[in-house]
């Protein structure tokens, strides 16, 4: 009966056969839309309303690749995936780019054929307790329930963690993030740990937002960036350097509103170069010459998109902190377009 | 006798060769097919930079599993314990909760299934609103249910619901129960427990011989209890009681984390595990209910009557003519329904109770990524028990097979 | 004893009217009779100690059980209906279902159903992200798809036998080119040649069953003429997905919710059907090879559970692959889905294919029917009717178990319900318990209604075999 098995994966493969060769530019030209596998759901980074619409920083780094490539930053499908799924989804060519808040770690780049383009967003992971607990710092957790989910770095680094201090713990690891929140909500757990980020997310879904607190200690070293895959270099830099425009936009003071006129109004051979107005930077990675100012137009600036998705005025409350541009205490530095 | 010119049968005509032909075509295509699956497989591990093979059982696990009878068992500790003992783990807890589920299952769904076919209204209306309810929504959704639902009804963890004061009690972080510490010399109970059933099989096989022969009974069953709680017992006390009591500790001063019940004392049930036996059992339930009514219906009135017609008392006409009769019927779909709350037991990965496929083919194949190897690991074990259930299905319908004379 | 009443019958008392016509029995009429023969004729037997004993405890256990169902019914509605928030007409999302503790309007200790929640939600829980623009041809499929299923199952219609074939036939491609837009990436080309082959062999298998090329080709023009058939159906399929319909074409990771459940299992049990009539012809075949073969298909996929299989088609089938060949996330768990349930299915229609008496397979050798003839025109149509209750009850397995797509990543209607738990601004304690309460009730309904079904048929079925 493998006989039919062959016979639907030949049917299939007439009916849904995309490409996943070398060349991922010509494919994603030829169907017309960048595919972008994001999250089943982390407000601030990818999340889908009502009606379906994506929004988040993850998502607009889709957004802004999709708009380097068409000039359009519709241009773009999301798959949402879980953390299992992914990384067979971004190899198997479902999806183009992977923009799920996903660690960049040795392991991953080596082991697993990806390529992480860059960091969108330093993290960290630490830890949320109820304020009723009256616990201020984490070394006074021995003893501990700890809610988490799976598929991530964050049992190995918790583990490591409470090993190191020698204190004892019990984890309850679930599979998606929403049925931790509803777990530590209903009190299952003292802790609830994931990366900072994801905790500013969570907490917006408590009962009780404001009876949570997330205590100092950041135990882990967790840099979140877009991923490709491995093997093709022009899609590679395409995503890297559209990380790389956006962040230098916003260290040259481009946003999505005044960028057209800066580019008319401006001397300064780096804005030039990056808007398009001088060189063929564009043309060299297989795009057109305007792909930064599409890309910013789109999204906006790196610090726009922040402060649009999980900045201080988001429910998410994030500071800027380590993401913030070098030249303003952050550690944020673009290779210059040059 | 036909007229054709050719009057040798042509050798594609037979039946034989041509059924050889297609079987040997079959073979060759699912042989290419095999091969082209391998031959891909290969070839994108190649381009991802991935290899096969089963080393990485061998690699240290770094996380921690929530505490349950694998972890007990295999002493599992973070950063010693290999993904060889996750995958143990993960087998001894599918099968706890398998074991514990298709025992409250089977008394839960005999109860509902005789209920069924109560003359009295309420019994019979709360059984079959209680099947029609339960079989008519996906399991998963009672799974989540049952654990919210346990959750939301629980005591909180700095406070508990004493069910035995200091013996047994719950919160949200679990049933505590006293946990048995054997020490030195408990091997001579358990060696009389052994006894004890080989005596009882023994004794069971000569009072149905004496009973065949002389017409005698022998009060088998009573005898076996006495047996089976009592040598050991005996052994217990004379051997000066080496089994110890770890006793839960529950605690309310102190510092508010340290509150509650302590880790280490007692052995406790978790609340996922609860909340998996409940919806497992209770669905379960619901199927056998009605196994066991078809299996009682389908035995004929007038077996019952010619029973009573030979003095037969009706709880030996329920014991040797009914019940015997009915288990033909009932036992084949009952040992499938067995098999589904197993192979269901799977579904606890969404809930996080650290069964095979949530720790297994999830935490630990997150983290080495050896998809096709542990995946391969986690089916053979379903598989392994679905053949050995097969099989005692095979050797049990044999041997209640209708003997026609 | 009876001798010497004849004996004496001089002294015996002979009755030379009716006796007055008694009531009956108080235990045997009215409300009181059918009370006590309904629920206390268990409980009333006080004869002796142990009857007593038995009869007390028996009451207990009725009552305790009368309260425990009326007491859980009680919560049950209470929770669904009367004490739940039915609208939200100021628009306050989440404070609309906010106690007093929480800072909303509810008094304190409020626990139930938040139904604004469920309305905002329903378009996706019903369409998923389904553009708004083209709805309608969801609501056409589904409509048509309704009506003719209706049509099929009420008895003494006309022309239910070809409404039938045309749901299993037309409809499916139908539905197809609506929900996704059809105009696929079709290589004309091909389907020209394809036809072009298959007239040939059409031809050819005419000609043979002619007797043009000899005796040994006469018997295996029937293979031709299949294969000939089967081509020409492909292409026929393959020129009408290619064609233009100028409908937005809709990917389907913008299904979602109820659409993608009904899809799932439709989908599953169509498919599956006639693997599994194929599966177990092969399981009862006396080629030992293909029954070995079917035998361990059928074991192995019915032996493990269906969330390794779902695990297996979304993770390890992209490996199985050719580079550059990939499935759609839906397509690759409904490959799953469908080789699961034909393992199933094949087990069911096994169990039809050994209730057919043997006499059955003798007459249809006797008469010269080829195994192919036999199987179609006697066997199968009398096996298949046997097992529909068996097949209608799969079915309802099957549709419970579409929910473990949501684990992969698929937004069926427990997966879409489970994504807008995460929208915080419907954020409340009963959030999770009414999206639940929702999906178990739509689940309820469709699966209640089907084995009513499955029991109609088996009455049917069985009056029709016993007269």
């Amino acid at each position: 009966m493998k006989k039919l098995t062959f016979a639907i994966a030949g049917v299939a493969a007439v009916a849904f056969a995309a490409s996943a060769n070398a060349a991922t530019l010509d494919d994603v030209k030829a169907k017309g839309f960048v595919q972008c596998g994001v999250s089943q759901g982390l407000p601030g980074f990818s999340n889908a309303d009502d009606s379906g619409n994506w929004a988040g920083i993850d998502v607009d780094m889709c957004r802004a690749v999709a708009a380097a490539i068409f000039g359009d930053g519709n241009a773009v499908k999301f798959t949402p995936l879980s953390a299992k799924q992914r990384f067979t989804a971004l190899a198997s060519g479902e999806v183009d780019i992977l923009s799920r808040n996903t660690t960049w770690t040795m392991t991953r780049d080596t082991q697993l054929g990806l390529n992480f383009a860059g960091v969108n967003y330093y993290d960290g992971q630490g830890m949320m307790v109820p304020v009723d607990l009256g616990v201020s710092s984490a070394t006074e957790l021995d003893g501990a329930n700890i809610c988490t989910n799976t598929g991530t770095t964050t049992e190995l680094n918790i583990t490591d963690y409470f090993r190191e201090k020698g204190m004892s713990f019990n984890l309850v690891a679930f599979e998606k993030a929403d049925e931790v929140v509803a777990a530590y909500d209903a009190g299952r757990c003292d802790v609830y740990t994931t990366d900072r980020s994801g905790l500013a997310a969570q907490r917006t879904k408590l009962t009780n937002p404001d009876a949570h607190v997330v205590l100092p200690e950041i135990i882990s070293k967790e840099p979140l960036g877009p991923v490709v895959r491995q093997g093709d270099d022009q899609w590679f830099n395409i995503v890297r350097w559209t990380l790389n425009a956006l962040i230098n936009a916003e260290e040259m003071g481009i946003t999505a509103d005044n960028a057209a006129a800066r580019l008319g109004g401006t001397t300064n051979p780096a804005i030039k170069r990056l808007l398009g107005g001088e060189g063929s930077f564009g043309e060299e990675l297989g795009l057109s010459n305007d792909w930064a100012l599409n890309a910013i137009q789109a999204v906006g600036n790196y610090g726009e998109s922040y402060e649009a998705n999980v900045g201080p005025n988001t429910p998410l409350k994030l500071d800027r902190g380590v993401n913030q541009l070098w030249s303003k205490g952050g550690i944020l530095y673009a290779a210059p377009i040059r | 006798m036909t007229d054709r010119p050719n009057s040798s049968v042509n050798w594609l005509n037979d039946a034989r060769i041509r059924g050889v032909i297609f079987q040997i075509l079959l073979v060759l295509s699912l042989i290419a097919s095999a091969w082209w699956i391998v031959d891909n497989t290969l070839t994108n591990l190649a381009d991802s930079g991935k290899t096969l093979g089963f080393r990485f059982l061998d690699e240290t696990a770094g996380f921690q599993i929530g505490q349950t009878l694998g972890t007990w068992l295999f002493s599992y500790e973070a950063g010693k314990s290999t993904y060889l003992d996750i995958y143990f783990i993960g087998i001894v807890n599918t099968f706890l909760v398998a074991a514990l589920g298709i025992f409250l299952a089977t008394i839960l769904g005999f109860l509902m299934g005789i209920m069924r076919l109560s003359q009295n209204l309420i019994l019979r209306g709360f059984a079959t609103v209680y099947v029609e309810l339960l079989r008519n929504v996906p399991l998963l959704l009672q799974l989540f249910f049952w654990y919210f639902a346990v959750l939301r009804s629980l005591p909180g963890r700095r406070d508990a619901f004493e069910i035995v004061p200091g013996f047994a009690g719950m919160n949200i972080t679990g049933l505590y129960l006293p946990a048995p510490q054997p020490q030195d010399g408990f091997i001579y109970t358990v060696i009389a427990l052994v006894l004890a059933i080989i005596i009882t099989f023994v004794m069971s096989g000569w009072a149905r011989k004496r009973q065949e022969t002389t017409g005698q009974t022998f009060p088998v069953f009573w005898t076996s209890v006495g047996l089976l709680i009592g040598l050991p017992l005996i052994t217990l006390f004379a051997t000066g009681n080496p089994l110890d009591w770890s006793l839960p500790e529950f605690k309310d001063t102190g510092p508010k984390l340290r509150q509650g019940y302590q880790s280490g004392a007692g052995m406790v049930m978790i609340p996922e595990m609860i909340a998996v036996l409940l919806a497992l059992s209770l669905y379960t339930a619901a199927f056998i209910a009605e196994i066991v009514r078809a299996g009682i219906l389908a035995v004929n009135k007038g077996q019952t009557e010619a029973s009573y017609a030979v003095g037969l008392r009706p709880g030996i006409t329920l014991r040797l003519v009914i019940i015997p009769q009915a288990l033909r019927v009932i036992v084949p779909p009952l040992t499938s329904q067995y098999l589904n709350l197993t192979k269901n037991s799977s579904l606890a990965v969404a809930i996080a109770y650290p069964e095979l496929v949530s720790i297994f083919a999830g935490t630990a194949l997150n983290q080495v990524g050896k998809e096709i190897e542990m995946i391969f690991m986690m089916m053979s074990v379903y598989l392994t028990f679905s053949i050995l259930t097969a099989a005692f299905m095979n050797w049990f319908n044999a041997r209640v097979k209708l003997v026609e004379r | 004893m009876s001798k010497k009443v004849t004996m004496d019958n001089k002294l015996a008392f002979v009755r030379t009217e009716d006796a007055p016509i008694l009531p009956p029995p108080a235990s045997e009429a009215g409300i009181t009779g059918w009370l006590y023969q309904n629920i206390f004729a268990s409980m009333s037997d006080f004869s002796s100690a142990g009857a007593s004993i038995r009869s007390v405890l028996m009451g207990l256990f009725s009552f305790g059980l009368l309260y425990v169902g009326i007491t859980q019914l009680w919560g049950l509605l209470d929770f669904a209906i009367f004490s739940a928030v039915w609208s939200d007409p100021d628009g306050l999302k989440r404070e609309a279902c906010w106690t007093v503790e929480q800072g909303g309007q509810l008094p304190a200790g409020w626990h139930a159903a938040c139904w604004p929640f469920i309305a905002a939600k329903l378009k996706f829980l019903t369409y998923g992200a389904y553009p708004a623009d083209e709805l309608w041809r969801v609501n056409l499929a589904g409509f048509v798809g309704l009506v003719g299923l209706v049509y099929v199952l009420i008895e003494g219609l006309p022309a239910r036998r070809h409404v039938g074939i045309l749901m299993l036939t037309i409809y499916p491609l139908m539905a197809f080119i609506l929900l996704t837009g059809g105009n696929l990436d079709v290589d004309y080309g091909n389907v020209g040649l394809y036809v072009l082959i298959s007239l040939g062999l059409i031809t050819m298998a005419r000609m043979g069953a002619a007797g043009r090329f000899g005796s040994s080709f006469q018997d295996l023009s029937g293979i031709f003429s299949v294969a000939g058939w089967l081509l020409i159906v492909y292409a026929v399929i393959l020129s009408v997905v290619g064609v233009d319909t100028s409908l937005e074409p809709v990917d389907t990771r913008d299904w979602g919710g109820l659409l993608i459940t009904l899809v799932v299992a439709i989908t599953g049990i169509v498919a599956s059907l006639p693997l599994g009539i194929l599966l177990a012809l092969g399981r009862r075949s006396n080629m030992p090879v293909t029954r070995l073969i079917c035998t361990i298909f059928i074991e192995f996929w019915r032996g493990v559970p269906l969330i390794t299989v779902l695990f297996m088609a979304s993770v390890m089938l992209p490996l199985f692959l050719p580079e550059g060949v990939n499935f759609d996330n839906l397509l690759r768990a409904l490959i799953g889905v469908m080789l699961f349930s034909a393992a199933y299915m094949a087990e069911v229609v096994r169990g039809g294919l050994q209730a057919i008496d043997k006499g059955q397979y003798e007459g249809a050798d006797a008469v010269g029917l080829s195994y192919w003839q036999s199987m179609r025109l006697i066997i199968l149509p009398q096996a298949l009717t046997h097992v529909i209750p068996g097949i209608v009850n799969t079915f309802i397995g099957l549709f419970k178990d579409t929910t473990l797509v949501s684990i992969v990543g698929i937004f069926d209607l427990l997966g879409g319900v489970q994504s807008t738990l995460a929208d915080a601004a419907w954020s409340t304690p009963v959030q999770g318990l009414t999206g639940y309460l929702f999906v178990s009730v739509i689940f309820f309904i469709f699966c209640f209604g089907m084995s009513r079904y499955s029991i109609y048929m088996e009455r049917k079925l069985s009056r029709g075999r016993s007269h």
